[in-house]
């Protein structure tokens, strides 16, 4: 049984290989931009909205609310990359019900470069808000012996970013495969469904875990102006 | 009994063990963190959407922590590195 789609490789030339994972992310980037081109292709201010641009208005709001009630801020920048996240996920997750499609996100590789950019984009936001000095002053905000535990968190949550969303896509597609060989009729079915369910649960916390890193990078300095103001 | 049956042997227990123990502790904080959230929405039935976003999250990051225990038990199933070694190194 085949643990990630890492190990199918599609083709190889030299040591330029090409693995299934790989060819699924184009699958999903290319799915992904000729959707929004297609949508965006005739953009209606007034009168009649065409359907398309109608369900990305929806995505793009709920996707704004979203990140004011996570993050309590006007999403601004952080609505590309916070964006960029859910839908990618969304999508592979949700194409997974296409037979032969296997979700990238059900490799590790995937989630762990997802995860990486979050790890470095929590510091890019942060520096970006408050400077590099007063970025770095949240490390010591209590004590200086909260610096390691900081760093270790750091280092944690990228991990168990990275390995919540691969152990949830790949168990799903491992069940399925266990159920197949033992009742083929119909339970694959409701699992599957159960998977899609999972898939868009496990995008929005992946998008909603990312935000509030990125929040609580950015906005300690009003929390503890709020917190005088309480006092 | 030879290096290969005692590894398949005790990958196959430690296994079961995985998932027999990690799925208690996990099962008992989501059954604690649902029952808090449903009582909180009967109470305040106008903060179910942050009571229930929270929810999500906070579920997510509980069940985590089987999922881990999940990925551990498939890898010393399918993936044991050291059931690899033995097979690959016959006699020691």
């Amino acid at each position: 049984m085949e643990l990630s789609p890492d190990s199918t490789i599609l083709w190889q030339w030299g040591p330029v290989r090409l693995n299934a994972t790989i060819v699924y992310t184009w699958v999903v980037m290319a799915a992904l931009t000729l959707g929004s081109w297609l949508a965006t292709r005739r953009l209606a201010w007034e009168g009649k909205v065409s359907r398309r641009q109608n369900l990305l208005e929806t995505l793009v709001s709920f996707l704004n609310d979203q990140i004011r009630a996570v993050g309590r801020r006007e999403p601004g920048r952080l609505l590309p990359f916070i964006g960029t996240l859910f839908l990618f996920i969304a999508v592979s997750n949700s194409l997974e019900i296409i037979p032969g499609f296997h979700p990238p996100t059900g490799s590790l590789s995937t989630t762990a470069a997802l995860a990486i950019c979050v790890f470095f984009a929590v510091p890019f936001f942060g520096v970006m808000q408050k400077g590099v000095i007063g970025y770095l002053k949240h490390y010591i905000k209590p004590s200086v012996f909260i610096m390691p535990f900081e760093i270790i968190g750091e280092f944690s949550r990228t991990l168990a970013l990275a390995v919540r969303l691969y152990g949830n896509i790949m168990s799903g597609s491992i069940i399925v495969g266990i159920l197949l060989s033992i009742a083929p009729l119909f339970f694959p079915i409701i699992m599957q469904a159960l998977g899609l369910l999972i898939g868009l649960i496990q995008a929005y916390i992946f998008a909603v875990l990312a935000m509030v890193y990125i929040a609580s990078a950015t906005a300690i300095h009003e929390r503890t102006e709020e917190e005088k103001r309480m006092k | 009994m030879d290096n290969i049956g005692l590894i398949g042997m005790i990958s196959i227990i430690v296994a079961g063990g995985t998932m027999a123990v990690g799925s208690i502790g996990p099962a008992f904080g989501e059954a604690r963190a649902i029952a808090q959230a449903l009582s909180a929405i009967a109470q305040q039935p106008d903060a179910s959407g942050t009571i229930s976003r929270t929810l999500f999250v906070g579920l997510a990051m509980i069940e985590s922590m089987a999922i881990y225990c999940f990925v551990v038990a498939l890898i010393l199933v399918f993936a044991n590195p050291f059931w690899k070694y033995v097979i690959e190194h016959p006699g020691g």
